[in-house]
């Protein structure tokens, strides 16, 4: 794919727009719909997707096979260290409400950094078995 | 009206389905999954279920289209032709599709309110979830507080998903001693 230019052209357009809509969608869940995974997940796809166009070569220039294997565990332990946080600041495992100084305000910081671990081990996830997939080759015969 | 929309969707679900089946070219077989995830969605939608929506056509449209059509590199383009008659299939999924169906004889009437369902938790959930956790979205405070003990679960299933994918598929460079 990698000789086509227009194709490659309107993908540099859209993996911005993808990777903005991704934030989007982890950070307005709290308002409308969306949260962590759909938002991991779509971050996920615009990666693909330049890999799709760019090559796989490219694709793990940007995002090293390293960083996203420890995403995959780097988001349950931002989930449970939620849940620890909440049970070393008196109150019981995942607890939000002892978060912050008001119990609103501890749901939200609860809420936040929940969405935050579910979004980087969806995505994580997704993108590692992408480029397992990816990186297989042909055996002929 | 939303039910004639409905109704419109689920047919031409159903014609992907039966096309899906007869079609021996698995790329076409892809594409119209594609096109099944994304019918799924718009019904998703008019149900007014936007969150699951929104995963379903990210999902089912977006990640396993890609997935699909990187196994398909791996193999051949085209499905071979069933070695025995379809007989037995055909009546397995007729009887589990009937136990199904004679199943949802017995459930509430859709969006009955008087269901158990919408008894149990869901009206303390709507009426103190914004109050006590500021999230004007019911759907996250459900999945990230009231529920997070389930999110933690999930996250972990997907966790331990992509572990196993790793496990298997994963090649360790070996240096080659020969």
């Amino acid at each position: 794919m990698e000789d086509y230019l227009v194709l490659r052209v309107i993908a540099k357009l859209m993996i911005a727009f993808m990777l903005l809509f991704a934030l989007y969608v982890q950070f307005h869940g709290d308002f409308g719909p969306g949260g962590g995974f759909q938002a991991g997940v779509i971050a996920a796809a615009a990666i693909a997707f330049y890999a799709i166009i760019y090559g796989l070569p490219a694709a793990r220039a940007v995002v090293p096979d390293r960083v996203v294997e420890s995403m995959i565990a780097l988001g349950v332990l931002i989930f449970s260290g939620v849940g620890f946080l909440g049970l070393l600041l008196g109150g019981n495992y995942l607890d939000y409400f002892v978060l912050g100084h008001d119990p609103v305000h501890g749901q939200h910081r609860g809420i936040f950094w929940v969405e935050a671990g579910v979004f980087v081990t969806v995505a994580g996830v997704m993108l590692k078995v992408f480029y397992l997939f990816a990186s297989r080759v042909r055996e002929e015969g | 009206m939303e039910g004639v929309i409905i109704a419109t969707l689920m047919a031409m679900m159903a014609g992907v389905t039966i096309a899906i089946v007869r079609q021996r070219n698995l790329f076409a077989v892809v594409i119209l999954s594609g096109i099944y995830s994304f019918l799924m969605a718009t019904v998703l939608v008019a149900l007014d279920a936007v969150d699951v929506a929104m995963t379903e056509a990210a999902v089912g449209a977006g990640i396993s289209m890609v997935l699909f059509l990187s196994a398909l590199y791996l193999s051949k383009g085209e499905e071979e032709k069933p070695q025995h008659t379809p007989l037995l299939p055909l009546a397995a999924a007729l009887v589990t599709g009937g136990a199904l169906v004679y199943g949802t004889l017995d459930l509430p009437a859709f969006s009955d309110p008087g269901a158990p369902i919408h008894q149990h938790v869901a009206p303390r959930y709507i009426q103190d979830g914004p109050r006590e956790t500021g999230v004007p979205n019911i759907v996250t405070a459900v999945l990230a507080s009231y529920r997070g003990y389930d999110t933690l679960g999930e996250t972990t299933v997907v966790f331990t998903a992509g572990v196993g994918v790793i496990a298997l598929l994963r090649r360790l460079r070996r240096p080659v001693s020969r």
